[in-house]
């Protein structure tokens, strides 16, 4: 446990707590990109830099970037006054903090956890991406499929329809 | 503290975050956000498993996390999609309002 590690973990979990917490939404989105900025940086702490780097790419650049425009396009909708939270917010707290104890005390009375190797493993992109060209190629057209096809119907979902010629039945 | 049980407490906090948000808030964004804090919770114990487990050069947990990453972007975009068409309907993104399936 390193300084490094504090840090992006108080990072993290400021984030993502300002994140579920603050009342304007557009702030709550540059919360959700300071928490995945900081995941971003564990897992490089973890000697996953492709995947440290896929996550900035994908959730800091896109995935955050896009609910911000859903933030804009659907902005107007709640007055200001609206209490954020459900009327029975104790109960989903209860839930959340219950699931944390379960988790959290399966972890610390764990005693399989493997120590893992002292020496950094030496993964290059190049393995990586041998790996995908070759053992994980079915997996991987099935993902540009399934990407396809969901981008598609995102499209077609949030198409404008036509508004209904007058005298046409409802 | 075992360093691998560092990482699993991160996570196991971040998941516990993304689900109190997703149930307590009550705009259905914010409930997307927490879902998508979820989704990396559990890429982050991917990660950390394939870092301290036995064999890494084997590079499956990588390639599990791209996998989980590319299939939360589409989930993400479909997400926002519904609701930006139920808003342009209901006119409302507040997830208690949307009753009119109730019984």
């Amino acid at each position: 446990m390193t300084f490094t590690f504090y840090l992006l973990c108080g990072l993290t979990l400021a984030g993502a707590v300002a994140a579920m917490s603050l009342r304007n939404l557009v702030h709550c989105a540059l919360s959700l990109a300071v928490a995945f900025g900081g995941l971003a940086g564990i897992y490089l702490q973890l000697d996953a830099q492709f995947a440290g780097f896929a996550q900035v790419l994908v959730y800091v650049g896109a995935v955050a970037i896009l609910i911000v425009f859903a933030v804009l396009l659907t902005r107007g909708s709640e007055p200001a006054n609206e209490p954020i939270y459900s009327t029975r917010w104790f109960v989903g707290l209860g839930v959340a903090t219950g699931v944390f104890a379960v988790i959290a005390s399966a972890v610390m009375a764990s005693k399989a956890l493997p120590l893992g190797p002292l020496s950094a493993p030496t993964v290059v992109i190049r393995d990586l991406g041998d790996q995908l060209m070759t053992r994980y190629v079915l997996p991987l057209e099935v993902l540009g499929l399934l990407l396809t096809a969901a981008l598609i119907g995102a499209v077609i979902i949030a198409l404008h329809d036509n508004p209904p010629k007058t005298g046409d039945a409802k | 503290m075992n360093p691998l049980a560092g990482y699993l407490l991160l996570s196991a906090v971040l998941f516990a975050i993304g689900l109190a948000g997703a149930v307590t808030r009550r705009n259905a964004i914010i409930v997307l956000i927490g879902i998508e804090l979820m989704l990396n919770a559990a890429n982050l114990n991917f990660i950390a498993f394939w870092r301290f487990g036995k064999n890494p050069e084997a590079m499956t947990g990588i390639v599990f996390v791209i996998f989980s990453i590319a299939v939360a972007a589409a989930e993400a975009a479909v997400g926002l999609a519904l609701i930006i068409a139920i808003y342009r309907h209901q006119k409302t993104t507040n997830v208690d309002r949307l009753d009119s399936m109730k019984g």
